[in-house]
């Protein structure tokens, strides 16, 4: 890559801070030179997002039709998973994987729902009464 | 207190790191790229079984971590390395280390890193990050992507330092310790056993998941996945390996042109032509991963999605493959 052809395309993290690229000078020696984005990159970005918010809503309608508890909700929400989760809650991945399940979810003593709640930064009440924006 | 350290902004963050912390305890030759290389940092794995923000893992370098190991090791050059299962040990390990004068370096997850721009905060925990300064309770913090120095509370690096999932970094942190000048001729040898380690790496490790084998066995796989998963998860697999390729601490094309910086510098050392004409190779490569990337759009996008844009998706990295293989080999056939 050229360092003329060095994308510019405005993204977000380049309104934050300014990429380096190597690339190579006229003479074809290496160089570094600062990108502000690249589109190819960042419709990358925004087809992984895209994706995120389809998951987040299908977790909603499953908790709304109660096919899944509003843990899974959140955990989507934080573009967490089973795994990542239960490293954050301390609880195994058998566990949280059951407390997705409603049946089990209603049972959840306040202790759990608090670790669950405390790692998704909300309050316990948004848990048991699930009714998101 | 404030560490003598200077922030110099880097493409990759685990080299760059690499270049700052060499270059806080007095070892000024190391740039970037030759960290990169003499820490043999290329490669490429797709490990279609590892689903990374559900899609597969692809990589386009080594192991998070394995570049500062290599490159220290290779340049003789001690290494202090710590993890820690409490918190205020972690924090109480670091402030020493930093009233002691030194600059440290530190795994951290992205996702609770408050500095970064939202779009970027995924759980993924292996950036490096390097800790030089604390005061009223605030931490200096050289990131090697960000252009400038930035600041965390401790609270803040906390929470980044002990980030939990894949690669949880468990507060690690590791700096240098220099017994003893770094002379040309260490530098060298680094850079030779660099080349050697990678030329192993992407040509030697058997089985479709790593090096050279992996981008075939890739392309290959690309051309079925129209039929085999429909074309909106087809395409969101793309723009995952378009996003380890290209997003942010590469240095673009999946840092093959930071490893051609490395053979040009390389180049330096040994005044071998043969270098630089193995560099013009990588810069190749990293052409096409570009042009590779820009045909992924058109899928993610939706602009294009025959099954021949996906052929040619595959035909992008198979050719890709070819070229890489001939550097290297061109590499190994080398006296230098």
């Amino acid at each position: 890559m050229q360092k003329k052809d060095v994308p510019q395309d405005l993204g977000a993290l380049g309104k934050i801070t300014k990429e380096i690229s190597y690339a190579t000078d006229d003479l074809g020696k290496y160089v570094t030179e600062q990108s502000v984005g690249w589109d190819v990159k960042k419709t990358a970005l925004d087809a992984a997002w895209g994706d995120i918010e389809k998951r987040i809503e299908q977790a909603k309608q499953k908790v709304w039709n109660n096919e899944a508890s509003p843990i899974l909700y959140f955990m989507e929400k934080g573009l967490m998973d089973v795994s990542i989760l239960a490293g954050y809650t301390g609880f195994a991945k058998w566990r949280v994987k059951r407390h997705l399940k409603p049946s089990v979810f209603k049972k959840l003593s306040d202790k759990k729902l608090q670790a669950y709640a405390d790692v998704f930064n909300i309050k316990i009440d948004e848990l048991q009464n699930f009714n998101p924006a | 207190m404030k560490v003598d350290f200077e922030h110099i902004q880097a493409a990759h963050c685990e080299s760059g790191v690499t270049r700052n912390l060499l270059k806080h305890i007095g070892v000024e030759k190391i740039t970037e790229p030759l960290a990169f290389g003499i820490g043999a940092g290329l490669f490429f794995t797709y490990l279609p079984f590892i689903k990374v923000n559900n899609a597969p893992a692809f990589a386009f370098r080594t192991m998070p971590g394995l570049i500062f190991k290599t490159v220290c090791k290779s340049l003789d050059i001690d290494v202090v390395r710590k993890k820690f299962s409490s918190k205020e040990e972690a924090q109480t390990f670091l402030d020493s280390r930093l009233s002691e004068g030194f600059a440290v370096g530190s795994q951290v997850g992205v996702y609770y890193l408050s500095y970064f721009p939202k779009e970027y905060r995924f759980h993924f925990n292996a950036h490096n990050i390097v800790v030089f300064g604390k005061e009223d309770g605030k931490y200096f913090i050289s990131d090697p992507i960000m252009e400038n120095v930035e600041i965390l509370t401790e609270y803040e690096l906390e929470r980044v330092r002990f980030a939990r999932g894949a690669l949880a970094p468990k507060g690690q942190v590791y700096y240098a310790k220099l017994n003893h000048p770094v002379i040309d001729e260490k530098i060298k040898q680094g850079i030779k056993k660099g080349v050697r380690k990678n030329i192993f790496n992407m040509l030697r490790i058997p089985g479709p998941f790593a090096g050279v084998n992996s981008i075939v066995y890739t392309g290959k796989k690309i051309k079925g996945w129209r039929d085999k998963y429909g074309l909106k998860k087809s395409g969101l697999y793309l723009a995952q390996l378009v996003r380890m390729q290209e997003e942010i601490g590469t240095g673009g094309g999946g840092f093959r042109f930071m490893y051609a910086a490395f053979l040009q510098e390389a180049y330096m050392f040994f005044q071998n032509d043969e270098l630089l004409k193995v560099s013009e190779i990588f810069t190749k490569a990293g052409d096409l991963w570009r042009d590779a990337a820009v045909q992924a759009s058109g899928i993610y996008k939706g602009r294009i999605g025959t099954q021949q844009d996906f052929d040619t998706m595959g035909d992008y990295l198979l050719e890709i493959a070819d070229v890489e293989r001939n550097a290297f080999k061109a590499l190994s056939k080398m006296r230098f």
